[in-house]
């Protein structure tokens, strides 16, 4: 049993489960009870199948085909042809909407995290019996749709509308100063959007702590930064990669804020996706960019992941 | 466009009443969703066969019956309304004893006609009788693809008494073959007081959406056939006989104004918000969206017809292949005809009704005259002699040379 008591750190394998003696004793375990775990897993597995991983080798192999070409607007359909081109043009076309959009996320995980971090570690220490009142504050102005709360900032910092136009009227802001369809209306919108995704999780985390290792601390003449610093901060570690998850992954490929909030110059790779699909029907390109894309984020975790330690990604959820 | 007096209020209606185009704007990302699911669901299996297995061209009307039934998708705020229900509809139904199912789901071209594809790829009814789809590549390719049931013009004699010799025959449909008119409307410039004030005149001209003083307060379309058209009116080239290589000129004037700093962004629908609330002072805009906002509380903008004319779009009805009541969906297309039944739309929807002969009927409605004597409703030949109408793609190619050459302005 001793190596069950370790905790492993390093490897990636889950540790060998406990032999159940009974069954040593008797011999071979039974069928069913050897199945079971596969029966188990059945329905999630079914569901993945069906609505992941089908639908994804379907849209890989659609980034290979290339239409068939026809007079006028015949629709022949698509011939699958191996053909690697959209993933050359998705990379050549739309290299600074992918760093624009993963800048961007960087920034809105950055922003929640300095944000939500007081917010849950106050929640988590100092809430007393409201906790669940302040988690339930946090969440509600979320009870109203995502695009609704959008288009309200939209109102609200409008060039005419209330908060510039008071801004300049003291004084505080330069005349024509606008915030609006610029890369911070964008951010800041994502940001606002994530917020919740952020805290839920360092609340979680925070809450688990066990408080007699804060007092431990105090008792070994830490100083209170300290305790935040060597206690409170590595063991919310877990906390932190979980919203990170929350957080970074949708805002990569958020389109909405930026359909609302942007300009010029804030084309997120989620628009240039939406745009490739529904308006240019270009579906190749858009699965192409939607892979790239994916792989992007899979391989930025993996080295996320390795940073934060070797540790199983399910152990931080 | 003079100052019109509050023709809601005097009809009594109190609802703010939102534009078709205004309504939805957002409702759009919902649609996408769902319009990947169809997308997917359109390229995956069975992609390689050849479309449309039901034959369009073998449509024989004789052997058509009513069904006293009629499926009609349309743009939302698109068709006269009066405490929920929808008058000139209700009119019909006790005419003729054609029940009206009358959804307002089509929240854009793109998005509405991949909805449908499947269905018409596999040859499967799409559940509708009527659709209302704007001039463009959508339209040629229900066309090209013999998607859509032929029309037999003789069983519309409204359309061949009443209909405005300006949409009879058009260029991406001639002879009427699949389509008539539902409304059309003119995409030109429209304006706040503030851009008089930066400009110290009024805007007059495509050129004035280049002009530095606007910097940051000139709004643009993200949609690329108005966008491109502009770009090409800017350079005095006629959009609808355009080549390939004016595409290119006209997308380096816009990256120019671009790189200028002048655009504010490239808008959806939200244009009209944008212009509302003082973000953009001078904008590209649909001539029934301003038309509307003057009604709804900013009687302050206007919609100009800039020196250098302004494109004409079609809104048209059609009958997609698979349609189980064609008969009493023509019926319906002959009873929008009608010069009553097209005022009373006239005086809700305030786009360009296609039966000219509405006019002095539209006057005498309660409230009605400033609707009866705006150009935008009813166009006159001055009106017609601005207008200028869209390149007409030859194909997916050529399709694609447009959509490469304008996209990455807007996605830049």
């Amino acid at each position: 049993m001793e190596q069950h008591l370790r905790s492993d750190h390093h490897g990636l394998e889950r540790p060998a489960p406990a032999p159940d003696l009974r069954e040593l004793e008797r011999g071979k375990p039974r069928l069913g009870k050897r199945l079971a775990p596969y029966g188990l897993i059945g329905p999630g597995g079914l569901w993945l199948a069906i609505f992941f991983l089908i639908p994804m080798v379907a849209m890989f192999l659609l980034s290979l085909e290339t239409p068939v070409p026809s007079q006028g607007f015949k629709d022949l359909g698509y011939r699958f042809t191996w053909h690697l081109g959209e993933y050359a043009t998705a990379l050549s076309m739309f290299h600074t909407q992918f760093i624009r959009s993963l800048v961007y996320a960087a920034i809105v995980t950055g922003l929640t995290l300095i944000v939500g971090y007081p917010v849950a570690y106050w929640i988590a220490f100092k809430g007393g019996r409201h906790k669940t009142t302040f988690l339930f504050l946090l969440l509600l102005p979320f009870f109203v749709s995502f695009v609704i709360r959008s288009l309200a900032w939209q109102f609200i910092l409008s060039d005419g509308g209330i908060v510039l136009t008071a801004l300049e009227r003291i004084h505080v802001l330069p005349q024509g100063f606008h915030i609006l369809s610029t890369p911070t209306a964008v951010i800041a919108g994502i940001a606002y959007n994530s917020l919740p995704f952020m805290v839920l999780p360092l609340y979680v985390s925070l809450e688990k702590i066990d408080r007699s290792l804060i007092e431990a601390a105090g008792d070994l003449y830490s100083t209170p930064r300290d305790v935040i610093r060597k206690v409170v901060l590595p063991l919310s570690v877990p906390g932190i990669f979980a919203g990170f998850l929350l957080t970074f992954i949708p805002a990569v490929g958020d389109y909405v804020n930026n359909d609302i909030l942007g300009g010029t110059n804030t084309t997120m790779i989620g628009n240039v996706i939406q745009r490739a699909f529904l308006n240019d029907q270009n579906y190749p390109l858009a699965s192409a960019l939607s892979f790239i894309l994916m792989l992007v984020l899979l391989v930025g975790i993996i080295l996320y992941a390795r940073v934060l330690g070797t540790r199983q990604i399910e152990e931080y959820l | 466009m003079e100052r019109t007096p509050d023709a809601a209020l005097i009809r009594g209606l109190t609802q703010r009443r939102i534009s078709r185009r205004d309504a939805l704007r957002y409702a759009g990302i919902g649609a996408g969703a769902i319009g990947l699911a169809a997308l997917l669901d359109a390229c995956g299996v069975g992609s390689s066969s050849a479309a449309g297995s039901a034959s369009a061209a073998a449509f024989d009307w004789s052997q058509q019956t009513l069904h006293h039934q009629l499926n009609f998708a349309n743009w939302p705020y698109y068709i006269d309304t009066s405490h929920g229900t929808h008058p000139t509809l209700d009119t019909f139904t006790q005419q003729t004893g054609i029940q009206v199912n009358y959804k307002p789901v089509i929240n854009d071209n793109q998005g509405f006609y991949a909805k449908i594809k499947p269905e018409l790829e596999e040859g499967k009814p799409t559940g509708w009788d009527i659709i209302v789809i704007t001039n463009g590549a959508q339209l040629s390719e229900l066309i090209d693809n013999q998607w859509l049931i032929p029309l037999d013009l003789s069983k519309l004699p409204n359309f061949t008494k009443y209909a405005s010799d300006s949409i009879k025959s058009p260029s991406y449909d001639p002879g009427n073959t699949y389509s008539v008119v539902w409304q059309s409307g003119f995409t030109g410039l429209a304006y706040s007081p503030k851009a008089t004030e930066a400009l110290g005149r009024e805007p007059d001209s495509v050129d004035d959406l280049w002009d530095p003083s606007l910097a940051g307060h000139v709004g643009m379309m993200s949609d690329n056939t108005e966008l491109g058209s502009i770009g090409l009116l800017k350079l005095g080239i006629e959009p609808s006989t355009s080549t390939p290589a004016d595409w290119t000129k006209a997308a380096q004037a816009l990256q120019q104004q671009k790189d200028a700093g002048i655009p504010r962004g490239y808008f959806d629908q939200g244009y009209i918000n944008q212009l509302e609330d003082d973000n953009t002072w001078l904008t590209q805009a649909w001539s029934g969206d301003v038309f509307l906002a003057n009604q709804t509380g900013y009687p302050e903008l206007k919609f100009i017809v800039p020196k250098e004319g302004v494109m004409f779009w079609h809104d048209n009805m059609l009958i997609p292949v698979g349609a189980a009541n064609p008969l009493d969906a023509l019926t319906y297309m002959n009873y929008a005809y009608d010069p009553h039944v097209a005022a009373l739309m006239a005086n809700y929807i305030w786009y360009v009704t296609p039966v000219p002969s509405a006019k002095p009927i539209v006057a005498s409605l309660p409230g009605g005259k400033p609707v009866a004597d705006s150009p935008l409703v009813f166009p006159d030949q001055a009106m017609i002699d601005q207008t200028h109408t869209y390149y007409v793609y030859t194909g997916t190619e050529d399709l694609d040379q447009w959509n490469n050459t304008f996209d990455p302005i807007i996605t830049g």
